[in-house]
């Protein structure tokens, strides 16, 4: 026998079961074809200003900074100061998604280039797939368009987040990406990102930028 | 694969920890942090005991189906683009893994934080076989230097103290200039940093744990709060996936009901910062991102852990609050365990992995305080799993003689009320006299084993049986 019939015999023999009983197969079928939510905290379940206040206030607690702008047109003069007030090289690293490419970057002086980062970057863009109030997280997407290493190599990462793809829990920023990528199907990886890298694994101490970026700020775009 | 654990010497690593004051010093930070940590976020949160009640019933429920959850995400992983091997044991597991690390030409490999890569000794088997594993969480890292085991399951290093960290930087890490500033924890943080940066882009296969497996997507998630575990993930050109069976989730919902849990027991936050969501190799349109996706699915013992005694281990999120909260862990840290998993959950997991006639005395290493179940995130019973590992271990004449015939002894005044009662007044009344003065005894006939460390409180010189009838009869008069 494989391993696989091994294990999976040896789980049945446990349980008592054959692993044919059309009840249990079909108690199965229908969590995952319903996917039931479950007790979903009151916290998020606030709307408008509100909710994106929540989002701040639990993305500052994760020692993100945030900042709001009223266009997407504002989202490169809103960068460019940022690195200046902190002293950061004027250059951006950022992918291929459309939202971003289409702002403005003309308008600064910043060095921008495309693709994946390589390692060597030290500010980098992405464009969040949604974010959730509930916890201050931002939820990112793998693609051509916002490539995964931004979110990990560079020193200071700068997440964009559109004010409307803000939810209030996990649940219905998952209920988008169902249908954006259809019934169980994921792009490579989901990233729920929640303030900047840290460990505390030195005397349980927190420092932060471990392996990760050592900044996080979030754009929040209201329009 | 031959096990290495020093848990039947549980009684010499615990004495051995009581005596070492750089490990005393270093727990100190375990009682401090955790537990308050924890506390505040639980309070902070009002349907947190709703969401253990939640995790409970998701993890039970996964586990009656596991069978066919199993099919379901080994489907779904397949679809995605990946594969997956299952492994009846650590033996099966390392064989995958090399043989994966073979065909990918590996000459090293980055590691994020997984216990089942410590529970089958997977870095000793690719060294024996010329392949250089690297350890990428810093505790990791730190221990790995040091060919030590992890004494915490999320904070591995945590029975050291900086300056030891610093001196086995100061060791290794030789081509830095031996006069740098090494004096401040961030200092140690910043040239780890810089260290594996290297080991990231080098390596040509990242091996990772995994939070939970979801069998709706065919998705393993990682949660971590360094990135250590998405760097080891996202640049090598493979990505093995190695998890223990029980990992399961049905759904993507269900992981985020047990998300809520996780962070909150585990170290009080809200959320970690990176919770990762892997489905498959990087797909023909991405830029980046791993272009072999392997998933190594580890039995190891657990299917027989199903329907029997101890089959509420397996909802087990790996979280640590046990430990963090357990009065014994706090005296000799997670290395008197002798084996992988320490605290409460070790002292249950253990004897089911290795076999109670090795590590017996885990589940004797308890004052049965119950604080371990009152944190546990999916509600664990552990106190009454590590009492059916005593009755084992009972059963199986495993225990000492002397404390078999002790407890024949007490069974046979136990089996008769009367006499018990005559035999335990006399005693008390006798104890309470002799101690009357003092209020405790620095030595007693029989007793050394306590006397020797702490004295012994004198009874009162009434049974609690004949307190508890004489208080009854007042109320009732």
């Amino acid at each position: 026998m494989s391993a696989r019939d091994d294990v999976l015999a040896n789980i049945r023999r446990s349980l008592g079961v054959k692993g044919t009983e059309t009840i249990r197969r079909n108690i199965v079928a229908e969590r995952l074809e319903h996917a039931p939510k479950g007790l979903i905290p009151a916290r998020g379940q606030v709307s408008g200003e509100e909710r994106l206040a929540l989002f701040k206030t639990q993305a500052e607690a994760a020692l993100a900074t945030v900042t709001e702008v009223a266009s997407s047109a504002d989202v490169p003069l809103s960068i460019a100061l940022f690195l200046r007030s902190h002293n950061l090289p004027a250059s951006l690293r950022m992918g291929d998604d459309l939202r971003l490419k289409a702002m403005p970057w003309t308008e600064t002086a910043l060095d921008i280039s495309h693709g994946p980062s390589e390692g060597h970057d030290l500010n980098a863009v992405s464009h969040a797939f949604g974010g959730v109030a509930e916890t201050g997280s931002l939820v990112l997407v793998s693609g051509p368009e916002n490539p995964s290493t931004l979110n990990f190599l560079p020193d200071n990462h700068i997440i964009v987040v559109a004010a409307k793809d803000i939810a209030g829990d996990y649940e219905s920023v998952w209920n988008r990406v169902r249908f954006t990528f259809g019934k169980g199907g994921m792009p490579r990886t989901v990233n729920w990102i929640t303030g900047p890298s840290r460990s505390g694994d030195i005397e349980q101490t927190m420092l932060l930028g471990a392996h990760g970026p050592r900044r996080l700020h979030v754009v929040v775009v209201s329009e | 694969m031959i096990v290495h654990t020093t848990s039947p010497q549980f009684k010499r690593n615990a004495a051995r920890a009581l005596a070492d004051t750089q490990l005393q010093k270093a727990l100190g930070n375990v009682k401090q942090g955790f537990i308050d940590k924890r506390r505040k976020a639980a309070e902070k949160l009002p349907e947190f005991e709703g969401l253990r009640d939640s995790a409970r019933d998701i993890k039970n429920h996964t586990l009656e189906h596991l069978d066919l959850y199993l099919e379901a995400y080994e489907a779904k992983v397949k679809a995605s683009g990946g594969h997956v091997h299952f492994a009846r044991n650590a033996d099966d597991a390392r064989d995958i893994i090399l043989s994966i690390c073979r065909e990918a030409g590996a000459k090293t490999v980055t590691k994020g934080k997984s216990m089942i890569a410590e529970e089958i000794e997977i870095n000793g088997h690719l060294q024996a076989n010329g392949i250089t594993p690297v350890e990428t969480d810093l505790g990791e890292y730190i221990i790995q230097l040091r060919n030590e085991l992890p004494s915490h399951i999320i904070a591995p290093a945590v029975h050291l103290n900086a300056t030891q960290v610093e001196q086995d930087f100061r060791r290794v890490h030789k081509d830095l200039d031996p006069k740098r500033d090494l004096s401040q924890p961030v200092q140690l943080l910043t040239e780890a940093r810089a260290v594996l940066r290297e080991r990231f882009f080098a390596a040509d296969v990242g091996i990772t744990g995994a939070n939970f497996l979801v069998a709706e997507t065919g998705t393993s998630i990682i949660v971590t709060n360094e990135g250590n575990g998405d760097l080891t993930q996202v640049l090598p050109k493979t990505h093995i996936v190695l998890a223990s069976i029980e990992k399961l989730v049905p759904t993507l919902e269900d992981a985020s009901q047990i998300l809520r849990v996780l962070a909150r027991s585990a170290t009080g936050q809200e959320m970690s910062v990176y919770t990762t969501f892997s489905t498959g190799p990087r797909r023909a349109s991405d830029a980046d991102g791993p272009e072999n996706y392997h998933v190594v699915l580890l039995d190891n013992g657990r299917s027989a852990m199903l329907g029997s005694d101890f089959e509420e281990m397996l909802r087990c999120i790996r979280c640590g609050a046990c430990m963090n909260h357990c009065p014994v862990y706090h005296a000799v840290g997670g290395h008197a365990y002798g084996w992988v998993y320490p605290g409460p959950m070790g002292a249950v997991l253990t004897p089911s992995l290795i076999g109670v006639d090795k590590a017996g005395h885990l589940p004797n290493a308890t004052t049965f305080c119950g604080r371990c179940e009152s944190v546990c995130p999916v509600r664990i019973p552990l106190p009454k799993l590590m009492r059916h590992w005593r009755e084992r271990e009972f059963e199986r004449h495993l225990t000492p003689a002397t404390f078999r015939s002790g407890l024949a002894f007490w069974g046979f005044f136990a089996k008769r009320p009367a006499l018990y009662r005559l035999v335990t007044r006399a005693a008390m009344g006798a104890l309470g006299f002799a101690g009357r003065h003092r209020g405790r005894f620095k030595w007693l006939p029989l007793a050394k084993g306590w006397t020797k460390y702490r004295d012994f409180p004198a009874p009162q010189g009434e049974t609690f049986q004949a307190r508890w009838k004489r208080e009854r009869k007042g109320k009732a008069a």
